[in-house]
């Protein structure tokens, strides 16, 4: 885990010094007040602090004073200057004396919280820098992610490889198989990780909303536009935008989008100024990429642009060996949302759940687990709670016609005979579905 | 069952108090008493703001509805800042027993976006469960998603869930 940064706030008034020092307490920083500057360099005599935030005017010793001298005691201090009064000329001379940056009271949150993160940024890419040769790489923050198996341990080794670059990455793999919480991994495990992680579902989007979330808009850009607006890139300056979905965005989408990631610049909606962001672009997609480049629905340069760093994950039938634990991990979790004392499930249960497909992958293994806490007899799962019926196809069945019928009565009965459900898990339409039941006389 | 008091300040509909309510109750675990309180919010208006001291109201909540063995939150539909920031959603006494938020700028209309009455309870069941936690001494959060996330730009709240993380459940 990271060390505690150390901030010393110096500044004479009282409500400055106590709203900057709850500030920063809360967002877990060691701090330290002084009402002086004479003060603040006798406490950094004796103690070091990563960040120096200055008033500039105060009684005494001004903060420009004050900065030359923590510079001859300590040439790479990061210090911040603050004043009341927006002056250039002040402005430039602390930026010329060493000031990492120049900030003019009261603030707006997202500035401050900005420039704390781009400064803590730098002191952790420095240490990072002087400890390379020796550091035995961690994953953190992946708890979420459960699974021993090959399949998941690679993937989990290929987010520890992938993580500390600045590449754009795609995860690809079907519905429910977790690819949020891997793009999660990789930013909570990269230097960007003091910064912002922007989810974007792009396939919940018009066109025009997707422009204006990814992009912001201006005052006035349409109807009902009353005010400026961040877009998403701007929100990820920094940090890393995950675009869900990618596969779903129209031409025109993808034509803009390749230009923001070759420039990292970009103009909001009804505007004319080039605002410029440093995002890392994380992608996931449940179709096959490739194949849509190659019919023309999707553009090369920008596949090639986006498709750095591939990250596959397995379907939860390629790793039957990890359902036993994430049973475990989503009976804890609903036991303990549910304010309930832990079930536990028998063996024939787990082991039909082991047999069982999963075409809705480790999202539809959840909504089983929680399906069977909630119906269930609050002691134990068994094979009643699940709603799955072992369907077996008699061995001696060889047609294809046999062999369709007793495969749709399978996935009926696996999804309790909901026609939408199972036509999207056999990818038919429902009209087909139901010509299907039809012909082979099929009943609940 | 330990006990949360929410404490309104200003004019919400008795649902959208209740919802609130509800879903701090289910993710704390702690019960939840509703309770109107009357404040003359004029005595902590800047006027050259325009905007009122969250300082000076979180230190009333305290001293009026504080009780020891119970957390006390005031929710407000007016502009909070402290001296240094331009705005602020809402704060706590960090391992404390108060806290307080505001709704005034968690609504989409002030952004001049269609208004939606989920998106307004939402935010701000995430606000108030985040500045709980602070009164649990919990600080901010790294992890995405995570209701202990700093948020300093309202959409910045639309990116977490309403809980903790299981670091911070199990901090909490």
């Amino acid at each position: 885990m990271a060390r505690k940064i150390s901030i010393l706030i110096v500044d004479d008034e009282q409500s400055v010094r106590d709203s900057l020092y709850n500030w920063f307490i809360e967002d877990g920083y060691h701090v330290e007040c002084a009402e002086h500057a004479k003060k603040a360099l006798s406490i950094l005599e004796s103690e070091s602090f990563d960040i120096v935030l200055a008033d500039i005017k105060m009684p005494g010793m001004d903060g420009l004073e004050m900065l030359r001298r923590i510079k001859t005691l300590k040439k790479d201090s990061i210090i911040i200057v603050m004043t009341a009064f927006a002056s250039v000329d002040t402005a430039v001379q602390a930026l010329k004396d060493g000031a990492f940056d120049y900030v003019t009271k009261p603030f707006d949150p997202d500035d401050l919280s900005h420039l704390i993160r781009n400064a803590t940024k730098q002191i952790s890419l420095s240490e990072e820098n002087e400890a390379l040769r020796e550091r035995v790489v961690s994953l953190e923050n992946v708890e979420d992610i459960i699974g021993t198996s090959e399949a998941m341990s690679q993937v989990l080794r290929e987010v520890e490889s992938v993580a500390q670059s600045n590449s754009s990455v795609i995860i690809t793999g079907e519905s429910g198989t977790g690819k949020e919480l891997i793009a999660r991994a990789i930013h909570s495990n990269s230097s960007r990780k003091f910064f912002p992680l922007v989810s974007v579902h792009c396939g919940a989007l018009t066109e025009s909303l997707l422009e204006s979330e990814l992009f912001g808009h201006e005052k006035g850009a349409f109807t009902g536009a009353m005010y400026n607006r961040k877009g998403r890139f701007e929100m990820a300056d920094g940090g890393t935008i995950f675009l869900d979905e990618i596969a779903t965005i129209s031409q025109k989408m993808q034509v803009e989008l390749l230009r923001v990631l070759e420039t990292h610049n970009f103009i909001r909606v009804g505007g004319n100024k080039e605002i410029s962001s440093d995002f890392r672009v994380i992608c996931a997609t449940n179709r096959d990429l490739k194949a849509m480049v190659d019919s023309g629905s999707f553009r090369e340069d920008l596949y090639y642009r986006l498709n750095v760093v591939n990250i596959r994950i397995p379907p939860l039938r390629e790793r039957s060996g990890d359902i036993p634990l994430l049973v475990d991990y989503f009976i804890r979790k609903y036991c303990n949302s549910m304010n309930r004392t832990t079930v536990s499930i028998d063996s024939a249960a787990l082991k039909r759940l082991q047999e069982f497909d999963f075409p809705g992958n480790i999202r539809e293994l959840e909504n089983m687990v929680e399906r069977a806490i909630v119906i269930g007899n609050g002691k134990k799962i068994t094979l009643k709670d699940l709603p799955i019926r072992k369907i077996t196809v008699p061995s001696n069945v060889e047609s294809l016609e046999e062999i369709e019928k007793a495969h749709i009565q399978q996935v009926l009965s696996n999804h309790e005979w909901n026609i939408t459900r199972s036509a999207k898990a056999l990818m038919v339409d429902r009209v087909t579905l139901y010509n299907k039941i039809r012909k082979y006389d099929l009943k609940p | 069952m330990p006990q949360i008091n929410l404490i309104s300040f200003g004019q919400f509909e008795v649902d959208f108090v209740h919802k609130i309510a509800e879903s701090v109750s289910h993710d704390y675990n702690y019960k939840v008493a509703i309770r109107e309180g009357h404040l003359d919010l004029a005595d902590f208006f800047d006027p050259t703001r325009r905007q009122y001291n969250a300082n000076e109201l979180l230190k009333m909540v305290d001293t009026l509805f504080g009780d020891s063995g119970v957390k006390s939150f005031g929710l407000f539909n007016v502009d909070l800042f402290i001296p240094i920031l331009t705005y602020i959603f809402g704060q706590a006494f960090l391992g404390g027993r108060t806290g307080i938020a505001s709704t005034f700028r968690l609504s989409n209309d002030r952004y001049g976006l269609a208004n939606k009455k989920e998106t307004l309870l939402e935010r701000t069941i995430k606000e108030v469960n985040h500045e709980l936690g602070h009164t649990f001494g919990l600080v901010h959060c790294h992890v995405p998603g995570c209701v202990m996330t700093s948020s300093t730009y309202v959409e910045d709240i639309d990116q977490k869930k309403s809980t903790l993380c299981s670091n911070c459940r199990a901090q909490f």
